[in-house]
């Protein structure tokens, strides 16, 4: 039974055409080119799954946010995910900054978080499986054991003022995205 | 009861008892015995399976791009050339590929006519592949229909019309393929699901042909059996080898055109979206479909024709039956051998018929090609077959292999054929004065210095009139604008685009930012039309592409204008005279004058200069990845001939003992 990786005919037909190790080498050598012609094609129709460049091209957004008052929040579109710009209060800044990091799941401080200790600026995306968190300040109330920041009704995670994971299954605090302050009222984010 | 394998790898051997499909692969394409001197038109079923194999990989990926909504389908293919990732290469490759399946497949019947391999007992085998045949020009045809272009559009209208012929059934059966009283959204939707579905249709059905084929066997150029195991080879290495190196040359020439002239086997009236208002005064259709297409008009009758072109299809299903004839191969019936081969070049006339306006001598020509194609299969196929004498055929392959000329004078009169088809696309040609553009040829660039000072021509001039609305200002980075230029470009644009609803819910209007489309003063065709006295400036995002002529045509009309048209002509009021304009009474004024620009760069702005300028600027944006296309695929050709030479060794070492 000849091998199936093995061309029948080579093995029969060592008199000519060449020493059989020479011929061997030309089957290796062509079986070698095509394979990596093969993987290179394959590069081409793997890109085309990529974002194309105009969705890279709208990789920013400039919101403005002059009209936004302390305790509220908007919510902008960026790369078709809600990107949270909440205006702290005093109280919420406070009890963002006064939590003991080390307790955390994980460990961030509250400065490194904000640029503007007022502006907190999330995507609002839950690290657990993604759904949308909503901010909800009466259930969780500061002070009545609550985090004060959001909640995700998925499967329960709990995120505080500066939207850090406290409880529930997410195992990372909201990420924040790339953003500049263009000017008092404009930030870029992207 | 137990498969016995034979495999030694455990893991092949588990699998083989269980399910012997390692067992079948070795017995239909390790062992499989193929008649030692099938010529290389029998690597013509494998030239198609692997464009088949491209064209729905090509396709899959196309198909999450691509959108199938009347407003959105061209702008979404001009979105897969533009911006998706080598969604050029995506698509040109699905285009052209089309072309050369059905090239493929052509060469593959016309051997199978040729060495009669539809005969005992390769009847099955042959109905199969017409039903192949069938399920390809459906699908082709399904395909066309998508990018939504002007040919698109009325090909679909035209072709679906053909079932209005037939009596009382025909209207009902019209606005059941629309879904609806025109051509129109519901008939894309459902075009583009069916040209989804029925590839796989396809591909079942070869799996039944390449089935059929190994229960029967490969014919062969002599059509008499094979006596005996010294008669045959095993399938692999021998065929494969020799499959493998076609492979290669069939890819080398489509990455020839694919790389290097992309759209040659299309039509300019297709870079124009669709219109159901206005017919362009030539449709044709693709070359593979116009000898079906003048069959179709050289019947001067609505029934008739539409008759006699699907009758020319369902003819192929039963040759089988026409034929008569004992022995299989046309190399031993000479007359018949006439008549194929004057069926042949029949089927090109009807080609080049197709391709021309059913004007003089070509209606004739069609009528002509069109009686001797019946009457080849229908009368001389059944008559030859009983009164033809066969030459004395040789007793075996063995014997006859010592003379086996012949077969490469048909391998390259077949390839000749399917090539002379090429002339038939590029049918008709006007007398443009030529330039030497620097993005010509397979080594041309866009030279990036007069592409801007075509942009600025553009912004100065057309601008004012005529939009891009496919190319966004970001675009412009390929002929060298940086970042900041840009921003700058779209920031200054004279006229502006719509805003997200502010926080009332109004919709306001801005300027552009570098993300969004060229716009033009014009919020739609008809405030166009209003404010330019019912003319409309097309477009200019495709604009070379969708004229005869491209640059060349761009840079002629810019500069074809003659102060008073020539006695005699009537020229209607407000239009002007211009040389190379169809039918030369064009809307547009002469706009470029000398110096109507002034070139920073310190080039002398004589109106031909900036006419040519704009013809490369616009060739850059109607095709701005083309110097991206032409780099990879000097590589990919590079690469392609030294795998061909590699595998025309390695098909010369396999074979070295059996000669
Ligand atoms: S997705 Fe938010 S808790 Fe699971």
């Amino acid at each position: 039974m000849p091998s199936i990786t093995h061309p029948i005919g080579a093995d029969a037909a060592e008199g000519g055409g060449g020493a059989p190790s020479r011929r061997h080498f030309l089957y290796l050598g062509t079986a070698a080119m095509g394979a990596a012609g093969l993987g290179a094609a394959a590069w081409p129709f793997i890109d085309s799954m990529n974002p194309a460049s105009d969705t890279l091209a709208l990789a920013t957004i400039e919101v403005n946010i002059a009209s936004v008052q302390p305790g509220q929040m908007i919510v902008a579109a960026w790369q078709g995910k809600p990107v949270f710009i909440r205006r702290r209060t005093p109280e919420e800044i406070k009890a963002a900054q006064d939590v003991d990091i080390t307790t955390l799941r994980d460990a961030e401080a509250d400065s490194a978080r904000v640029q503007k200790p007022e502006w907190l600026i999330l995507i609002g995306v839950c690290t657990h499986l993604g759904c949308v968190p909503m901010f909800d300040g009466n259930a969780l109330h500061l002070g009545d054991g609550g985090f004060g920041g959001w909640f995700c009704s998925c499967h329960g995670s709990q995120f505080d003022t500066a939207g850090r994971i406290r409880k529930g299954p997410a195992p990372r605090n909201l990420s924040v995205p790339r953003y500049v302050f263009l000017s008092e009222a404009v930030i870029k984010i992207g | 009861m137990v498969h016995d394998s034979k495999f030694t790898n455990p893991v092949i051997k588990w699998i083989d008892t269980r399910l012997p499909i390692f067992t079948l692969l070795q017995r239909e394409y390790l062992e499989f015995q193929m008649p030692r001197n099938v010529n290389y038109l029998w690597a013509s079923g494998a030239l198609a399976t692997l464009a088949l194999v491209m064209l729905m990989v090509t396709g899959i990926l196309l198909s999450m791009q691509y959108t199938a909504n009347t407003t959105m389908a061209f702008a979404s293919v001009e979105h897969i050339m533009r911006d998706v990732n080598y969604g050029w290469l995506l698509r040109d490759l699905h285009a052209n590929l089309s072309s050369f399946f059905f090239a493929a497949i052509y060469v593959h019947m016309a051997r199978g006519i040729y060495y009669g391999s539809y005969q005992n007992p390769r009847e099955l085998l042959w109905l199969i592949g017409a039903l192949i045949f069938l399920l390809m020009v459906m699908t082709g045809f399904l395909g066309y229909v998508l990018p939504w272009g002007q040919m698109s559009f009325w090909a679909a209208t035209v072709i679906t019309n053909l079932f209005s012929a037939f009596p009382v059934v025909g209207d009902p059966i019209v606005t059941w393929l629309w879904g609806g009283f025109s051509v129109d959204n519901p008939t894309l939707n459902r075009f583009y699901t069916l040209h989804f579905m029925l590839p796989f249709v396809l591909l079942a059905v070869v799996i039944l042909h390449v089935a059929a084929l190994h229960s029967v066997g490969s014919n062969n150029p002599l059509g008499i059996d094979p006596r005996g195991p010294d008669e045959t080879v095993p399938f692999h290495p021998y065929v494969t080898i020799k499959d493998l190196f076609a492979c290669c040359v069939f890819l080398l020439v489509v990455a020839a055109f694919v790389f290097f002239a992309p759209t040659y086997w299309g039509h300019p009236d297709n870079f124009i979206p669709a219109n159901p208002m206005v017919t362009p005064s030539h449709i044709v259709p693709e070359w593979y479909y116009l000898w079906l297409y003048a069959i179709l008009r050289g019947i001067p009758d609505k029934l008739g024709g539409t008759v006699a072109m699907f009758g020319a299809v369902l003819v192929l299903f039963v040759i089988p039956w026409l034929d008569t004839a004992k022995v299989r191969s046309l190399k031993f019936r000479p007359r018949a051998r006439v008549c194929f081969w004057l069926m042949i070049i029949d089927i090109v006339v009807l080609s080049f018929c197709g391709a021309r306006s059913p004007e003089g001598v070509w209606v004739l020509l069609a009528r002509v090609g069109t009686g001797y194609y019946f009457v080849y299969f229908l009368i001389l196929m059944p008559l030859l077959g009983r009164f033809e004498t066969p030459r004395p055929m040789p007793a075996s392959i063995l014997e006859s292999l010592k003379k086996a000329a012949g077969v490469a004078v048909l391998a390259t009169a077949a390839g000749a054929l399917t090539l002379g088809f090429a002339g038939v696309a590029q049918a008709e040609e006007v007398a443009l004065p030529s330039h030497t553009w620097h993005q010509a040829g397979p080594f041309g660039t866009i030279d990036q210095k007069q592409a801007k000072r075509g942009f600025q021509v553009y912004q100065e001039v057309c601008s004012h009139c005529h939009a891009l609305t496919l190319v966004p200002f970001r675009a412009l980075a390929g002929i060298g604008f940086t970042e900041d230029q840009i921003k700058e470009i779209a920031a200054q644009w004279p006229y502006q685009v719509d805003d997200e609803p502010n926080d009332e819910g109004k919709v306001l209007k801005r300027a552009p930012r570098p993300y969004d489309r060229i716009v033009g003063p014009f919020a739609n065709d008809k405030e166009a039309g209003a404010v330019m006295g019912g003319l409309l400036p097309p477009d200019l995002s495709v604009i070379t592409k969708a004229r005869h002529g491209g640059e060349d045509y761009i840079a002629a009309l810019l500069t074809g204008y003659q102060e008073s048209a020539p006695a005699g002509f009537k020229l209607i009021d407000g239009r002007f005279y211009n040389e190379y304009f169809p039918g030369h009474q064009i809307g547009m004024p002469q706009m470029l004058q000398d110096d109507s620009v002034s070139y920073a760069d310190g080039t002398k702005a004589t109106a031909e200069q900036e006419a040519e300028d704009v013809a490369v600027f616009l060739s850059f944006v109607a095709d701005p990845t083309q110097d991206e296309r032409k780099h990879l695929g000097l590589r990919v050709m590079l690469f392609l001939l030294v795998l061909t030479g590699l595998m025309y060794g390695c098909k010369r070492a396999v074979w070295h003992d059996l000669h």
